[in-house]
């Protein structure tokens, strides 16, 4: 027998398969990230329950959590979140309907995006927050101003990327569409529609966080209900547990929506150009 | 003696000039080219780096206008780009969001002439045909470097041209799978019976496939040679340590250097 291959055989009977990993190696990461945010609860309401600070100030996981569900079990939370949830879905649906078309538009007709560019990159740069006595005059106190504020937040970001997605053309594609002997409506459909929904995708989840933050300024001035009116309303009386609840409301819609564009983008992560290294 | 075969490819003293902005002066490309290309043919073109092969073959697809001369396939003088004429790129260029088979029917699609059954069922017939059975439903990502430069191979072809034409097509391949693809390619073209005008930097690849190299000059791109390539049709790989092989990449390497010492990219010392 050859020696080599006795050793190959024995190698092969004795090979085993690696040691399966455990729980802990597979999930470290988020394991890790549960433990310190459950310390920092329990540290939290430690320090409120030992009395080293004032809960008046700082408030705590419990006091919050009996909190809001004293608020969803009277109902009265329902009436902020509905007004809050409406001036969202149309503002940024608007947004949307509005600037991915223009987008296009725009960033296929190279004289259409002349005329309009120095109106879109002086509001892009502008805080749209900052136009809101403009649209409480115009709209009055009412929902309307608000969702024009959402709108202005979330449309100018979709519109933004929405352009360059379209623009930025990779030069080799447009070769290949040329080759086979493309018209400029077939380029327009084959390669800068698909090739731009990557950047249209960010743009659509920057827009998002742009849509929440004006929801919660706008409602803080003139309003009667929401979400960002039960912030500052809560706040001006120290009842910091309300406050505590609006900003935890706001802060998981934030991370809930986030998520789900997340998701839609990873789909398209694969076809990325940049991404194919 | 080979018999005569119709004229598929010719170009009459095709040339070509840029005027380069910065400098404000004209840039020759190409000057004074005459090539036949005949039906069934598969000639390749070396020449030192940036002489113009490339522009060249972008005038014979159309995407590159003349200044000069013509070039004429089918007796007929190009313009612009035809489903007679099909390019395969140097890097592979699929279009990331489509499938294997879509990008193969891409062409097929802008024509518009075929059913979308009829695009599929061709698509599927080249998917086959380059050896990538069972990778129809595939993103590019998911594929090689050269199952990629395959499926490109196959969009060109899926248009049915009467003349292919590979821009450095392995370029981008490690020296192992370009080699595998060379007698690939050879198969594929024998099976499709497509005329095929190839631009390749490897000498020994030119010879490998080619039935003749044509061989240009340092820019502007003229014809300094174009040489016979006196192997059996069918091919190996094993060719190449041939002692008329070698002799025939000596021979080609000798002309391109010449050309590369005009420019200065190659010092003799």
């Amino acid at each position: 027998m050859d020696a080599a291959t006795g050793t190959t055989n024995t190698d092969q009977t004795e090979r085993r398969p690696p040691p399966a990993s455990s729980f802990w190696q597979r999930h470290e990461n988020a394991l890790l990230g549960m433990i310190a945010v459950t310390a920092f609860l329990a540290l939290w309401e430690c320090a409120v329950s030992l009395g080293w600070v004032n809960p008046l100030f700082t408030s705590a996981p419990s006091r919050i959590l009996s909190t809001a569900a004293q608020m969803f079990a009277d109902g009265s939370i329902f009436e902020h979140l509905q007004v809050s949830g409406v001036e969202f879905v149309i503002g940024y649906g608007l947004a949307v309907i509005v600037a991915v078309p223009l987008g296009i538009l725009m960033g296929w007709y190279r004289r259409l995006n002349a005329v309009l560019d120095p109106f879109v990159s002086a509001l892009y740069a502008t805080p749209r927050i900052a136009l809101l006595p403009l649209m409480m005059i115009w709209l009055g106190i009412g929902l309307a101003s608000k969702i024009a504020i959402v709108f202005l937040g979330a449309v100018f970001p979709i519109l933004v990327n929405t352009i360059t997605g379209v623009r930025t053309l990779d030069a080799n594609f447009i070769r290949v569409a040329r080759s086979f002997g493309s018209n400029d409506r077939q380029l327009f459909l084959t390669v800068a529609l698909p090739s731009s929904v990557p950047l249209l995708l960010s743009g659509l989840r920057l827009g998002l966080g742009h849509a929440l933050i004006g929801i919660v300024v706008a409602e803080m001035y003139g309003a009667t209900h929401g979400l960002g009116f039960l912030i500052s309303v809560s706040g001006a009386r120290f009842q910091t547990d309300k406050v505590m609840v609006g900003i935890i409301i706001i802060a998981l819609a934030g991370i809930l929506l986030t998520g789900l564009l997340r998701v839609i983008e990873r789909r398209f992560e694969g076809w990325r150009p940049d991404a194919r290294g | 003696m080979k018999p005569p075969r119709p004229l598929k490819l010719e170009a009459r003293g095709a040339s070509l000039e840029f005027y380069h902005e910065r400098t404000k002066q004209y840039l020759s490309v190409l000057a004074d080219i005459d090539l036949q290309v005949f039906e069934g043919e598969l000639v390749a073109i070396v020449g030192p780096s940036g002489c113009g092969k490339t522009t060249f073959l972008n005038a014979v697809d159309g995407l590159a206008t003349l200044t000069g001369g013509a070039i004429l396939v089918d007796g007929r003088p190009v313009t612009r780009p035809g489903p007679d004429r099909a390019l395969v790129f140097q890097n592979d260029s699929l279009f990331p969001w489509r499938t294997v088979l879509h990008n193969v029917t891409y062409g097929l699609e802008l024509q518009g002439k075929l059913s979308m059954r009829e695009m599929n069922e061709r698509a599927r017939g080249l998917v086959d045909l380059v050896g990538l059975r069972g990778f129809a439903e595939h993103y590019p990502h998911e594929l090689s470097g050269g199952m990629r430069q395959r499926v490109n191979i196959a969009r060109a072809l899926a248009i049915e041209p009467e003349l292919l034409l590979l821009d450095e097509p392995f370029a981008a391949l490690d020296a192992q799978t370009r080699e595998f693809m060379q007698v690939e390619l050879l198969n594929i073209l024998a099976r499709a019976r497509t005329t095929a005008l190839f631009i390749t930097h490897q000498i020994n690849e030119a010879i490998f496939l080619a039935d003749r190299v044509v061989v240009f000059s340092a820019r502007p791109a003229r014809i300094k040679d174009i040489v016979e390539v006196d192997l059996p049709a069918t091919r190996t790989l094993d060719v190449k340590h041939q002692a008329s092989f070698v002799e025939l990449e000596r021979h080609i390497w000798r002309l391109i250097e010449e050309e590369a010492t005009k420019t200065g990219m190659m010092t003799n010392a």
